[in-house]
C-alpha cells in the first residue's frame, strides 16, 4: 500500500533524477576523450593477454596507504578474494538489480567521476525524510564510520538494500534480485565460486558488492605521493602554499587526516532553513543535529561537482567563495564557521581562495578514475 | 573373576532399573515444548482486517497491517526463577496477516510449572546493531523483515500499525504507524524498546513436561496503541514514523498484551 503510495508520490523526483543521469552521461561521454588514449591501451592489452589464453585475474591485494589512518572495516569478516571481487564487481553494473533492469550501482556511482554522480534526489522513503541528494563517490569506505550523508547505516555491507529498495533509486524489491539472479546460471557459478555454494543470499550478496567497494581505494594523488616521499609527488610553491593555508584556515579541523574527513557530522552553513533535508536530525532526533551533513571528503574534487549534499554549489571557486563570504547563519552552524567578531565563515582573500583550489586540485587521483580493475 | 563378573551384571541391573525409575519419577522436568499463541485483538472481539473499530478519540478504524516483533523471551517458574530461552532463536516476527506467525513454539523448555513471562517487543539494540552475518530469519532485510526493516537507518520497524479511516482526510484517509528505534548505534536517539512482562490469572499455569504440549494464549489488543496513556487520534497524526511522538505511541503499546488463559493438553 504505503509503497505504491511513496512511489507515485516521488514520480517528480524520479524525472528529475533521470535527467541528472543523462548529464552525466554527457559528461561521461566528455571524459571519455580524456581517456581514450589509455583505454585503447588497456583493450588491446588484454586482447594480447586474451589471445595468450592467459586469464587476466585482477591484482585484488588491499591498497592500505601509509599515510591513512587504521581501516574500519573488519575486513576479517569479509575477507576480499578475486571471485568475491569480480561476483561483486558484475553486480555493482549489473541493470539486473533495478526493477526495470535501467539502472545498477555504478550508474550513478561512476568510475570516471570517483564512483560519484550529479545531483538526484533520495529520500528514506517515508513522506517525513524527503531530501535531495547528491551520490558521494564510493571510494575509501575501508575508512567510513558511517554511510550517507546523515550516516544512518553503520556498516557497509548493509547499504546497497537502500539504494535497490529505494523508490527514486533502483525501486526492486530484494527478494526479487535474489530471483533474477537466481535464474542465471552465471551468477550461479559466481557465488558458487565465491562463495563455495550457490545460494544466493542477503549474506553473500552484500559481502561481494562490498568487496568490490572496499578495493575502490583512492590514495595516488600527487599530494599523496608527496607525503609518502614517492616518485612524481612534486608540489609547486603554489599548492604548497595552497596547503598551509588549508591548515592556517583550518580547513583540516574538519577535513582531517589525510582521508580529508573526520567523519562528523557539521552544518557549515550552505542553507538557513534546515527543515528542507534535516540530515543528520532524522537519524538521531536530537535537534542539535538538524541540517548537519556528514564532512565529505575533498579527494577527486575535479570529478565529482557539483558539490555538497544537495548539489548546490556546482564550482570548487563557489565552495571558496560560500566559505569566504556566503555562509548563511542557523541554530546549528558549527562554531568554526562564526567568528569572534561576529562574522561568519572563513576570512579569505580571493588569491588565498585560489591557491586553496590550486592545492586541492593535487587531490585528484587519476590512477584510480581510470583503474582498469574497476571500470566495467 | 566369576564373583567379579556377577558383581558388574548386579551393578549393570541395578543401575538400569535405577535410570528407569528416575526417568519416571523426574518426568517433571525433563524438556518440553510450550507455545505461545498470540490473538490480535480489538478491544473485546477478534481483530479482523477490514472490519471497523472505534478508538478512544470515536474515530472509526478500519485495518490492513498489524504486525510485531517479538524477542529475548524468558519464562517465569512458579518459584520465581527463570528460564532463558536462547538468544539465537529468540526472535519472533508476529505477521497479522500470516497465521502460522501468531504460534511461537519453543521446544526444549525445562520442564516445570510456568506463570509468567518476560520478552522485548522489538530486536533488542545489539541485535538492531548488528553487522549482516546475524540478519537471517526473521532479521532477514530481504527477507521476513522486508516491511519491517528501516534501509537508511538499518533499524527494525517494532510495531506496525496500517489502516484506513474516514476521519482522516490526508493520504486517502489511510493511517500508517511504523514504530522503532532503538536507541541509536553511534550517538543516542529514542527508545522504543519495551520490556513485556506478563502473568498467568487465576493461579494458572503452563506445566513443561516431555509428555504435555502447553499452550499460553496471550492477547494482542490493537486498540491499546490509540490510548493510555496517550491518547492519539488517526485525524490528528495520521503518520508517525521515526519521529519524537513515536514514543507516546511505544508508551502505549506497551500495556497491550495480557495472557487469557492457559490450556494444558
Ligand atoms: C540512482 C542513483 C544511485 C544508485 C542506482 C545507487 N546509488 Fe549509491 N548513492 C546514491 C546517493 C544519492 C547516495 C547518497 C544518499 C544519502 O546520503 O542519503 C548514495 C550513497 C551510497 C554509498 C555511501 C557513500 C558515503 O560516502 O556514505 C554507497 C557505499 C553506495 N551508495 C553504494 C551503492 C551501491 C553498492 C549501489 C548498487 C546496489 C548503489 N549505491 C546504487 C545514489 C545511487
Ligand atoms: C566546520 C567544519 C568544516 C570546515 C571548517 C570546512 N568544511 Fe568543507 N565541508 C564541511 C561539510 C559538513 C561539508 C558538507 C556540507 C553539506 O553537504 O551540507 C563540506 C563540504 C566541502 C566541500 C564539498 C565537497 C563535496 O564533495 O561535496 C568542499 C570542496 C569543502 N568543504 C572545502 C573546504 C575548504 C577548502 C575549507 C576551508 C576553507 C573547508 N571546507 C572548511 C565541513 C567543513
Amino acid at each position: 500500500m504505503l509503497q505504491h503510495k511513496t512511489t507515485a508520490f516521488f514520480k517528480p523526483y524520479l524525472a528529475r533524477s533521470t535527467i541528472s543521469i543523462s548529464k552525466t552521461i554527457n559528461r561521461m561521454i566528455n571524459s571519455h576523450k580524456k581517456y581514450t588514449a589509455s583505454l585503447i591501451i588497456f583493450i588491446t592489452l588484454q586482447f594480447i593477454a586474451a589471445c595468450n589464453g592467459e586469464e587476466v585475474q585482477p591484482d585484488i591485494s588491499l591498497f592500505l596507504p601509509s599515510n591513512f589512518p587504521p581501516p574500519v572495516y573488519d575486513i576479517s569478516s569479509n575477507p576480499i578474494t578475486p571471485e568475491g571481487f569480480a561476483l561483486g564487481k558484475k553486480l555493482f553494473y549489473d541493470p539486473i538489480l533495478s526493477r526495470d533492469s535501467t539502472i545498477a550501482c555504478g550508474s550513478c556511482h561512476i568510475p570516471f567521476s570517483s564512483f560519484s554522480h550529479v545531483a538526484h534526489s533520495v529520500s528514506h522513503g517515508i513522506d517525513d525524510k524527503l531530501g535531495t541528494r547528491n551520490a558521494p563517490p564510493v571510494m575509501n569506505m575501508l575508512w567510513h564510520t558511517t554511510f550517507f550523508w546523515d550516516g544512518g547505516v553503520h556498516t557497509l555491507d548493509l547499504v546497497p538494500f537502500n539504494a535497490i529498495q529505494n523508490p527514486v533509486e533502483m525501486d526492486e524489491n530484494i527478494a526479487n534480485v535474489y530471483e533474477k539472479l537466481r535464474r542465471q546460471p552465471t551468477y550461479r557459478q559466481l557465488f558458487t565460486a565465491a562463495f563455495g555454494s550457490e545460494d544466493i543470499n542477503t549474506q553473500t550478496f552484500a559481502k561481494a558488492l562490498s568487496q568490490f567497494s572496499l578495493m575502490l581505494v583512492s590514495a595516488n594523488s600527487r599530494y599523496d605521493k608527496y607525503i609518502r616521499n614517492e616518485s612524481g609527488g612534486e608540489l609547486t610553491a603554489e599548492e604548497l602554499e595552497g596547503l598551509a593555508l588549508f591548515k592556517q584556515k583550518k580547513c583540516n579541523t574538519c577535513h582531517a587526516t589525510d582521508l580529508f574527513s573526520d567523519f562528523s557530522f557539521r552544518n557549515n552553513g550552505i542553507k538557513e532553513d534546515l527543515t528542507v533535508d534535516k540530515g543528520r536530525y532524522l537519524v538521531t532526533l536530537n535537534p542539535d543535529d538538524m541540517g548537519r551533513f556528514k564532512v565529505p571528503s575533498l579527494r577527486n574534487l575535479s570529478q565529482t561537482n557539483p558539490y555538497m549534499h544537495d548539489g548546490s554549489i556546482t564550482t570548487l571557486e563557489g565552495v571558496l567563495e560560500h566559505y569566504a563570504e556566503g555562509v548563511l547563519l542557523s541554530e546549528t552552524l558549527d562554531t568554526l564557521l562564526q567568528q569572534p567578531d561576529g562574522t561568519l565563515g572563513i576570512p579569505m582573500t580571493s588569491p588565498e581562495q585560489a591557491k586553496i583550489i590550486v592545492f586541492l586540485k593535487t587531490l585528484n587521483d587519476i590512477d584510480f578514475n581510470k583503474d582498469p580493475r574497476f571500470a566495467e | 573373576m566369576k564373583n567379579l563378573k556377577f558383581i558388574l551384571v548386579a551393578i549393570l541391573a541395578f543401575a538400569t532399573v535405577f535410570s528407569i525409575t528416575s526417568c519416571e519419577e523426574e518426568d517433571e522436568s525433563t524438556p518440553g515444548p510450550l507455545t505461545l499463541h498470540f490473538e490480535n485483538r480489538a478491544g473485546s472481539s477478534t481483530l479482523n482486517f477490514g472490519q471497523a473499530y472505534n478508538n478512544e478519540a470515536g474515530e472509526s478504524l478500519t485495518f490492513s497491517t498489524f504486525n510485531y516483533y517479538i524477542s529475548n523471551i524468558k519464562l517465569k517458574k512458579a518459584d520465581g526463577t527463570y528460564y532463558t530461552v536462547p538468544k539465537d532463536s529468540s526472535y519472533f516476527l508476529i505477521d497479522g496477516e500470516d497465521n502460522e506467525s501468531h504460534e511461537i513454539t519453543l521446544n526444549d523448555v525445562p520442564g516445570g510449572d510456568y506463570v509468567g513471562f518476560e520478552f522485548v517487543l522489538g530486536v533488542d539494540s545489539l541485535k538492531s546493531a548488528s553487522d549482516i552475518g546475524q540478519r537471517t530469519g526473521v532479521l532477514d532485510p530481504a527477507g521476513a523483515a522486508q516491511g519491517m526493516y528501516w534501509m537508511w537507518n538499518s533499524g527494525y520497524i517494532f510495531v506496525k500499525v496500517e489502516g484506513t479511516s474516514p476521519a482522516v482526510t490526508e493520504v486517502d484517509g489511510h493511517f500508517f504507524y511504523h514504530i522503532g528505534g532503538y536507541g541509536g548505534y553511534s550517538s543516542p536517539t529514542i527508545n522504543n524498546l519495551k520490556n513485556i512482562s506478563l502473568e498467568a490469572h487465576n493461579s494458572e499455569k503452563a506445566s513443561v513436561s516431555k509428555d504435555a504440549h502447553p499452550e499460553v494464549h496471550i492477547y494482542a489488543d490493537v486498540l491499546e496503541v490509540f490510548k493510555s496513556p496517550n491518547s492519539l487520534s488517526v485525524a490528528q497524526s495520521p503518520v508517525v514514523m521515526f519521529a519524537p511522538q513515536s514514543t507516546d505511541i511505544a508508551n502505549n503499546y506497551a500495556d497491550m498484551f495480557s495472557i487469557n488463559h492457559i490450556h494444558n493438553d
